[in-house]
C-alpha cells in the first residue's frame, strides 16, 4: 500500500486480490484444521458482503462440502435478507440450514423490553411502529453527536426524540439479543457437525467495536478481520460474490426502520471513514487524509478524535474474561 | 438559584458517583476535557445531559449539546449558571 504521504483514495486497493483470497484460505484452512482441530466452518449469512465473502474464501479453504451456511432472519429482518442470503450460499456452493430466530426473541422479550425502552421516551410508540436508533453525522459540525430514536407509525408518521443514557442502554441491551440468539445457533450447529465458527467482521468493524460481545463478536477465528472495507468489496468481487449483495448498501439490518451502518454507528460515509482509518493508522496527519478522502481537514480532525474514542470503547469488548490471578 | 461553586461540587459529585474513571481517584481539573481524559463518552454525555435536566429542572436543546457546554467542569458550570438563570428569570 503506498505510503501516507501519497496517500489517495487508491491506497487501499490490494495489488493481486486473487493471491490475498488464495492466501486467506491457505491461513484459514491451517488455523482451523491445526490449531482449532475442527474439520469445517459454520458462518451465520446475512445476506450482506462481509458474511458471503467469508462463506466463499470458507468455501475455498475446505471445499464447499465442509461449510454450513446458517440464515437466521427474524420478523424485523429487511424483506431480501434471506433472498440474499441464499444467493450467497449458492454463488459459493455451500449447504444452508433456516433458523427463523423470532419465536427466540420474543420468548427472550427481546421486542416488548426494547418497546418499552422506547415508550420512555416516546409515549406515542406503539404496536405496529417500526424504529431504528441514529447518530447524527459528524459531518454537520461540533455537536456531540448524541442517540436519537426515530419511529414511523403504520400510517406513516414519523417522529424522532432523543434517548436517555437508559433508555438507550436498554434499547441496546434488549437488540442485542439477535446478535447473541444467533451465535448460540451458530455454535449449536458447529458442535453438532464439529465445526468451527467464523466470525464475518471487517475491520473497520473490528478496530472499532461494531459488534455485540458475545453475539457477533463471538467466533473461532475472523478470517477478514484485517481487511478494509474497501478491500472487503475488491475480494468479494474476485471471489466470485454477486453483484446484487456487493451493490446492497451496508445495513445493520437489527431494526425495524431501514437503517444504514451510517447512521447508527459510523456518521461518515464507510469509504471515507476506511481511508481516513488507513490514514490514522499509517500516521498520516488529517490534511493528508483530508485531500484524499475529500473532506475538510476539520472533519477528519473530528473522525480521527471518533475513532480513537471508539476504540477506547471497544476495549471492553475485545477484553476477554481477566483472571485475577495467573 | 445555585450558586457557581454549589454547582461545580454537585457535577464533580455526580461523576465521582457515576464513571468508574472519575471514581478511581482521578482528579479533574476545572478545564480538563471530560470526553479526552476518557471519563465519559457519548452515553455518558446522555447521562449527564439528564443529570442536568433533572437536578437543575431545564430543558436542554439539541442545538446546546456542545463541546463548550459539557465538555469540562468549568464549561458545565457556567452552562448550568446560565440556563439555571434563564428559567429563572422566564419563571
Amino acid at each position: 500500500m503506498a505510503p501516507a504521504e501519497q496517500l489517495t483514495a487508491e491506497a487501499l486497493r490490494l495489488p493481486d486480490a486473487a493471491t490475498t483470497a488464495g492466501e486467506i484460505a491457505e491461513r484459514l484452512r491451517e488455523v482451523v484444521y491445526k490449531d482449532l482441530r475442527r474439520r469445517g466452518a459454520v458462518v451465520g449469512l446475512s445476506g450482506g458482503v462481509d458474511s458471503s465473502l467469508v462463506a466463499h474464501l470458507c468455501a475455498k479453504a475446505f471445499g464447499p462440502e465442509r461449510v454450513l451456511g446458517v440464515l437466521m432472519p427474524e420478523g424485523e429482518s429487511a424483506a431480501d435478507t434471506l433472498d440474499l442470503s441464499n444467493v450467497a450460499a449458492e454463488a459459493a456452493g455451500v449447504e444452508t440450514v433456516l433458523e427463523d430466530i423470532t419465536e427466540l426473541l420474543r420468548a427472550a422479550g427481546c421486542y416488548e423490553r426494547r418497546d418499552a425502552a422506547i415508550r420512555t421516551v416516546m409515549p406515542e410508540y406503539a404496536d405496529g411502529w417500526r424504529a431504528k436508533i441514529v447518530l447524527p453525522s459528524l459531518l454537520g459540525g461540533s455537536r456531540y453527536s448524541l442517540f436519537t430514536v426515530v419511529a414511523e407509525s403504520p400510517e406513516g408518521e414519523r417522529l424522532e426524540a432523543r434517548l436517555t443514557a437508559t433508555a438507550y442502554r436498554e434499547v441496546v441491551a434488549a437488540t442485542n439479543f439477535k446478535q447473541r440468539v444467533r451465535k448460540m445457533l451458530e455454535y449449536y450447529h458447529a458442535d453438532r457437525l464439529d465445526y468451527a465458527v467464523v466470525g464475518t467482521p471487517n475491520r473497520l468493524e473490528y478496530d472499532q467495536g461494531f459488534f455485540v460481545k458475545n453475539g457477533d463478536g463471538s467466533a473461532d477465528v475472523k478470517p477478514i478481520a484485517h481487511l478494509y472495507k474497501t478491500q472487503v468489496y475488491q475480494l468479494a468481487e474476485e471471489v466470485g460474490v454477486p453483484a446484487v449483495i456487493r451493490e446492497r448498501p451496508p445495513t445493520t439490518d437489527t431494526y425495524a426502520l431501514e437503517q444504514s451502518q451510517e447512521e447508527f454507528y459510523f456518521s461518515v460515509p464507510f469509504d471515507k471513514l476506511d481511508l481516513c482509518l488507513y490514514a490514522l493508522n499509517e500516521g498520516a496527519s488529517a490534511e493528508v487524509a483530508a485531500a484524499a478522502a475529500g473532506l475538510p481537514t476539520e472533519v477528519v480532525e473530528r473522525v480521527y478524535e471518533d475513532i480513537e474514542r471508539k476504540r477506547r470503547a471497544a476495549a471492553y469488548l475485545h477484553a476477554p474474561p481477566l483472571l485475577l490471578e495467573p | 438559584m445555585p450558586s457557581p461553586d454549589a454547582i461545580e461540587q454537585e457535577v464533580r459529585q455526580f461523576l465521582k458517583d457515576n464513571f468508574p474513571l472519575s471514581a478511581d481517584g482521578v482528579v479533574l481539573d476545572r478545564d480538563d476535557s471530560l470526553i479526552e481524559v476518557g471519563v465519559i463518552d457519548s452515553t455518558g454525555v446522555l447521562e449527564l445531559i439528564g443529570f442536568i435536566e433533572e437536578r437543575y429542572e431545564v430543558q436542554i436543546a439539541d442545538e446546546e449539546v456542545l463541546p463548550e457546554n459539557l465538555d469540562s467542569i468549568a464549561c458545565i458550570t457556567r452552562f448550568v449558571g446560565e440556563k439555571t438563570a434563564a428559567s429563572n428569570g422566564a419563571g
